[in-house]
């Protein structure tokens, strides 16, 4: 058996002239959590649904266990698993009826269905409220039983789009363990985030989107290994001004320099970084150095290097998307 | 058998949130009482009940399925849980023949409640039921691919009952229940010949009262070509139009 489980040969989808999704090609290993990771509108969401069917291709192939599927997505939609990054299940049923109708969809016979359902509820946690309407759910309940819906005819791969935006603290946090736990049971996913931090989290190989492109590719520790060679200083000063940066720019040019917040500035360079100049130069401008430590440089960098986009937008579009 | 599953399961799904929700059940009973009654009222002499049932039967099922299938569509397209049965392994077809058999039905009871009333209130034998039951099936199926039609040319919940009207009404004056087609200016008459409701309401007036123009051989194959016509077309249309 072959490991591949899905592919994608320069994928290419128009509106209106212009590409969504451009080119892509990636391949989706079997077991794993594979991610794409980009702004809004980077053709993410595009992305899964020509996968999925839900939208047609304007050119390029895709591949489920080696067979082509684009001209017949009904048979490969038999074994896969979508879950929107809205809950799109019936506000109306139960959650129970919900998942039992769900199973039905996949042709599951009475019995197992209901069998299954009841498995998912207890397995996501959802047991006390199975009988509740759904649109009585809190929006991590009701993503939790999107994803039970996705997984209801144990499908060989589960998309999951955007899976914890929008939604509290805790319940995202549950939600990431229901997905590593998922994944540890032999599922595949594909998943597409905002947050850098869930990719890194989560997936084994990430995929960088930006403008319908995958601009890189590779496993966590592949793509962090291109930034192994650069040093990266992060500081904490008493106060910051707004010209200080400017002022740093000027003086180093050689450096790359960043706030990461109010109190935090980020040095990166691909040699050494000479840290008595800079902090002769900071006492100097009368900011005090609380604290300054080399550190192993995040995804978030790998991602705003390869990328161009700071992750400062990222964040800004997904508080965005929250509201 | 998988299909059938499938098949069943949105079908008794919609019957269920849909269909059988309290205010469509008022409604299915209202409706035909209230226009029974309104012609009770505007009748002068004497009155026979079998003369208002071809009338009252079109309109029950024309009211209850149009705007029904088409809200009912565009509210699930709008909440994204349409997309759910598109990523089902079934074929559009039979998930629209699915979606649309809930509405159907409701049609065909909606249009026995003036059928039951009448039972009671008048004498009915002399009907040619075989002739009642199948235009009744056929002005529901039509009726509800209409409502599929206007539910792929719309988005919004709204849009779909003010289209369902701009269909509805002209097709309930210009169908020959209230003022025969002869009656009509000349230039209107074409019009009616190309609303399928003229056909159906015809050969309820052949089977209840003797009194259609039509020939039935005519209208029952024109009804059934309306009927096809609406569901191949709409279908064309979700598959242009739901799969981008």
């Amino acid at each position: 058996m072959s490991l591949e489980l899905l592919r994608a040969d320069n994928l290419v989808k128009q509106f209106d002239r212009v590409n969504a999704v451009d080119g892509v090609s990636f391949s989706v290993q079997r077991g794993e959590v594979f991610g794409l990771l980009g702004p809004n509108g980077a053709g993410k969401t595009t992305t899964i649904n020509l996968l999925t069917g839900l939208a047609r291709i304007s050119s390029g192939s895709v591949f489920l266990e080696g067979q082509e599927y684009s001209s017949r997505p009904k048979v490969a939609q038999a074994v896969m698993g979508v879950v929107p990054d809205e809950s799109n299940l019936y506000e109306d049923l139960d959650g129970f009826d919900n998942l039992s109708f769900c199973a039905a969809l996949y042709g599951m016979e009475r019995c197992r269905r209901e069998q299954r359902a009841k498995e998912l509820l207890e397995l996501f946690g959802l047991t006390q409220a199975g009988r509740r309407p759904f649109k009585s759910f809190s929006k991590g309940m009701k993503r939790k039983l999107t994803i039970a819906a996705g997984i209801i005819h144990t499908p060989k791969i589960l998309f999951l789009d955007e899976p914890t935006t929008g939604i509290d603290v805790m319940s995202a946090r549950q939600i990431r363990t229901l997905i590593q736990e998922l994944n540890r049971s032999g599922t595949t996913i594909f998943l597409t985030t905002h947050y850098i931090e869930e990719a890194e989290r989560l997936c084994h190989r990430i995929a960088f989107i930006v403008s319908g492109k995958i601009i890189r590719i590779g496993s966590l520790e592949k793509l962090m290994q291109e930034q192994q060679q650069d040093t990266v200083l992060q500081m904490t000063v008493a106060e910051t001004r707004p010209e200080l940066l400017l002022f740093l720019r000027q003086r180093f040019p050689l450096y790359s320099i960043q706030h990461t917040d109010e109190r935090s500035l980020r040095v990166s360079s691909n040699s050494a970084i000479a840290l008595l100049p800079l902090l002769s130069l900071l006492a100097d401008a009368g900011v005090s150095v609380t604290e300054a430590r080399l550190i192993k440089p995040s995804l978030e960098e790998v991602f705003v290097r390869v990328t161009g986009i700071e992750s400062e937008l990222m964040r800004q579009e997904r508080e965005g998307k929250k509201k | 058998m998988s299909r059938w599953i499938a098949f069943w399961n949105i079908l008794r799904k919609d019957i269920k949130t849909y269909y059988l929700k309290p205010p469509n059940i008022s409604w299915g009973l209202i409706f035909p009482f209230a226009w029974m009654l309104m012609f009770y009222i505007r009748s002068k002499t004497s009155f026979d009940i079998r003369d208002l049932l071809p009338g009252v039967v079109s309109m029950s099922i024309l009211f209850g399925t149009t705007s029904m299938l088409a809200v009912t569509i565009t509210f699930e397209r709008r909440s994204r849980s349409f997309e759910r049965l598109l990523l089902a392994p079934i074929s559009t077809n039979l998930l629209m023949l699915a979606k649309t058999g809930g509405a159907i039905l409701f049609g065909m009871l909606n249009a026995f409640v003036p059928i039951v009333v009448a039972f009671f209130m008048a004498d009915l034998s002399g009907i040619l039921w075989p002739a009642v039951i199948g235009s009744v099936l056929l002005i529901a199926a039509t009726s509800t691919f209409l409502g599929l039609f206007i539910s792929v040319a719309v988005h919004e919940v709204f849009e779909a009952q003010t289209f369902s009207n701009f269909f509805r009404f002209p097709m309930l004056f210009l169908c020959g229940l209230f003022i025969p087609i002869g009656s009509l200016p000349v230039f209107l008459r074409p019009l009616s010949y190309i609303l399928p409701l003229t056909y159906g309401a015809d050969i309820l007036k052949t089977a209840i009262n003797q009194e259609g123009t039509l020939p039935l051989w005519m209208s029952f194959p024109v009804l059934l070509f309306f009927a096809v016509s609406l569901f191949l077309y709409s279908l064309r249309n979700i598959k242009r139009k739901w799969v981008l």
